[in-house]
């Protein structure tokens, strides 16, 4: 297969504004991969599922990766004139990293028996703007996978022909995946009926104090 | 989602062609997550049209207890106990995927001796599995019994084997990163080589009581069809893909571990079917004892561990890493990045039969009822992996 570097060229040639970037991996498993910006993305992902050199038409994993506010501090040694005298002081400065949401797609080629090629888009932000394209009108095994990252990541895919939850229920809020999650601490409670039935169910019956109050008894009976 | 009078008139309703059903009523039935044949808390919501399946939503997480996020809380090698609970059919795979990725993250080698100990394991997990799906197969067409008893008897002999050299049966935690925590000595070597010798009889059996079965064949032939571009588009992997005639095996392609050093051949079917998918898993079996044979052969001595490897404050370069291996039921893949700390920063399972699970309304729709479980049955899930 070829580098990552010829397809990323071969990427922008084919569809003229899209912005490509190359993410550098500097662990030994050397696998490197492109950032694509979300407008193109549905047209690079066409790219790269057709292209006869490449034929990746098997989208192996799906998967989100939550990157939150980050503040990054770097320790520069700066010389500098204090007093007269020229000193080195070691300056500290401190750059925000506005978090967000990461979507990584792993494809192989069944074709062609290659691959791993990886591509991976970035949201907004985290919150009003965690919104990527879908990806599962190119690659159908991205359709619970997508719908895993909505539900445990919370990005919604523009798109997606059935962008429900998944694995936690329909009811549940917040995702569970984020690194801010914190579970409730009433994490059992589960809203009934019960309770307004009932309240309800009491107007059709005489009131029997004995049991109906019961709760309200406090001293013990055979106190 | 319980039935209401508004989703049921939301429902598209197909043209009716067969004459003796109930015409144009729609029935929203919900199969599980207490069906004795949906091999665990599996449930769907099936919109019946008399027996015929018109819809069907599958509905997950009922066995979710959020793996990941405990493996991304707990150390590199404390998710290793872990992931035996996955697909705990086959916990030997679900270590080696593991300690594949984690090696492909850290650039770690792994001495000759250990990789043959993990392909001679991963292939006893493959014929324990297929063993056992083939008997649940049989269970949910009616054969109650009799034919699950067969395989387990097999699959007996083979977690016999994982509780000796392991000391627990399912639950193996056999793998480390590096290599594999306990030697396999000579008397279990010879052990495991009988039981691998004997195999191909039980195999021989399976497959008179499966391939000319008058009611097997008419319970699977043309039931469940899959299309090879629907399969790859779908990412289907494992036996499910390569019944529908696309060759693709991940223990061919990325050659991981010693597979390139064995002959071996790859199954493949025609149509897609379920008896297709079925039978791959009969033909795996007699691969499975042909590696199995190469492996006891060869098999080195030496250590099995790479002695450089820290167990104790272990931790990665940062960077990620995407590990892949071909377990019984498919691709499974982990995928990790490191920050550099002590327990990865993300730890994803890439589940095959999770995945699997996609094109499961596509096979059923116009089918029956009872081809439903078939169907189910011949995708071989396991639970502890779909919901994770």
């Amino acid at each position: 297969m070829e580098g990552l570097e010829q397809i990323k060229a071969r990427i922008e040639a084919a569809a003229p504004g899209a912005i490509v970037e190359m993410v550098q991996n500097a662990s030994p498993s050397q696998q490197h991969s492109l950032k694509i910006d979300n407008e193109h993305a549905h047209d690079v992902a066409k790219w790269l599922h057709d292209d006869p050199a490449l034929r990746l038409d098997f989208c192996s994993n799906v998967t989100g990766v939550d990157w939150p506010d980050r503040t990054v501090k770097k320790t520069v040694k700066v010389k500098k004139v204090v007093d007269g005298e020229e000193k080195e002081v070691t300056e500290t400065t401190e750059e925000k990293i506005p978090g967000y949401l990461e979507a990584v797609y792993h494809l192989y080629s069944m074709t062609h028996k290659h691959g791993p090629v990886i591509i991976r888009m970035r949201t907004a932000d985290r919150a009003v703007g965690a919104q990527l394209p879908s990806l599962t009108p190119i690659w159908r095994s991205a359709e619970f996978q997508e719908r895993e990252i909505f539900d445990l990541y919370g990005i919604r895919f523009d798109g997606h022909p059935d962008l429900r939850r998944i694995l936690m229920w329909d009811e549940f809020e917040d995702h569970p995946m984020r690194k801010d999650y914190r579970d409730p601490d009433d994490y059992e409670y589960e809203p009934t009926p019960h309770e307004e039935v009932l309240e309800r169910a009491k107007r059709y019956y005489t009131p029997r104090p004995q049991i109906d109050g019961a709760e309200s008894i406090v001293e013990p009976l055979n106190g | 989602m319980s039935a209401t009078i508004e989703t049921l008139e939301a429902m598209e309703r197909p043209p009716v062609s067969m004459g003796s059903r109930l015409e144009g009523e729609l029935l929203e039935v919900s199969m599980g997550p207490q069906h004795p044949s949906t091999h665990g808390v599996f449930r769907m919501n099936v919109a019946l049209e008399g027996e015929i399946v018109r819809k069907l939503k599958p509905v997950f997480g009922y066995l979710h207890r959020n793996h990941e996020k405990i493996g991304e809380n707990a150390s590199y090698l404390g998710s290793m106990p872990y992931t035996d609970r996955l697909d705990y059919f086959c916990s030997m795979t679900n270590n080696w995927a593991y300690a594949l990725s984690v090696e492909k993250l850290a650039g770690i080698e792994v001495p000759e001796r250990a990789e043959y100990l993990r392909v001679i394991l991963a292939e006893l997990t493959r014929l324990q599995n297929h063993a056992s799906l083939l008997g649940f197969l049989l269970n949910d067409m009616g054969a109650w019994g009799t034919p699950l008893m067969y395989a387990f008897r097999e699959r007996e002999k083979i977690l016999d084997l994982f509780e000796s050299l392991s000391g627990s049966r399912m639950m193996c935690d056999y793998m480390r990163f590096g290599g594999c925590r306990v030697d396999a000595s000579p008397e279990w070597l010879a052990h495991a080589r009988k039981i691998a010798d004997r195999f191909p009889r039980f195999v021989d059996e399976l497959d008179q009581l499966i391939v000319g079965n008058e009611v097997v064949i008419a319970r699977t032939q043309n039931v469940g069809n899959v299309s090879p571009e629907l399969a790859v588009s779908a990412g289907i992997t494992g036996p499910m893909l390569r019944a529908c005639g696309v060759n693709y095996d991940v223990r061919k392609v990325d050659g991981y571990g010693f597979y390139p050093r064995f002959k071996f051949r790859i199954p493949l079917g025609e149509h897609g079917d379920s008896y297709d998918r079925l039978m791959m898993r009969v033909l795996e079996m007699g691969e499975s004892v042909g590696i199995l044979k190469q492996a006891f052969e060869q098999i080195p001595a030496g250590p099995i561990i790479n002695p450089k490897v820290k167990i104790r404050a272990f931790r990665p370069p940062v960077g990620e890493a995407y590990g892949r291996i071909e377990s019984p039921k498919g691709e499974l893949g982990f995928y990790l990045i490191s920050d550099g700390g002590p327990n990865p920063y993300r730890y994803r399972v890439r589940p095959p039969s999770f995945v699997n699970l996609t094109i499961l309304e596509d096979m059923c729709l116009g089918h029956t009822v009872a081809d439903v479980m078939v169907i189910l049955g011949s995708v071989d899930i396991v639970m502890g992996e779909v919901d994770r």
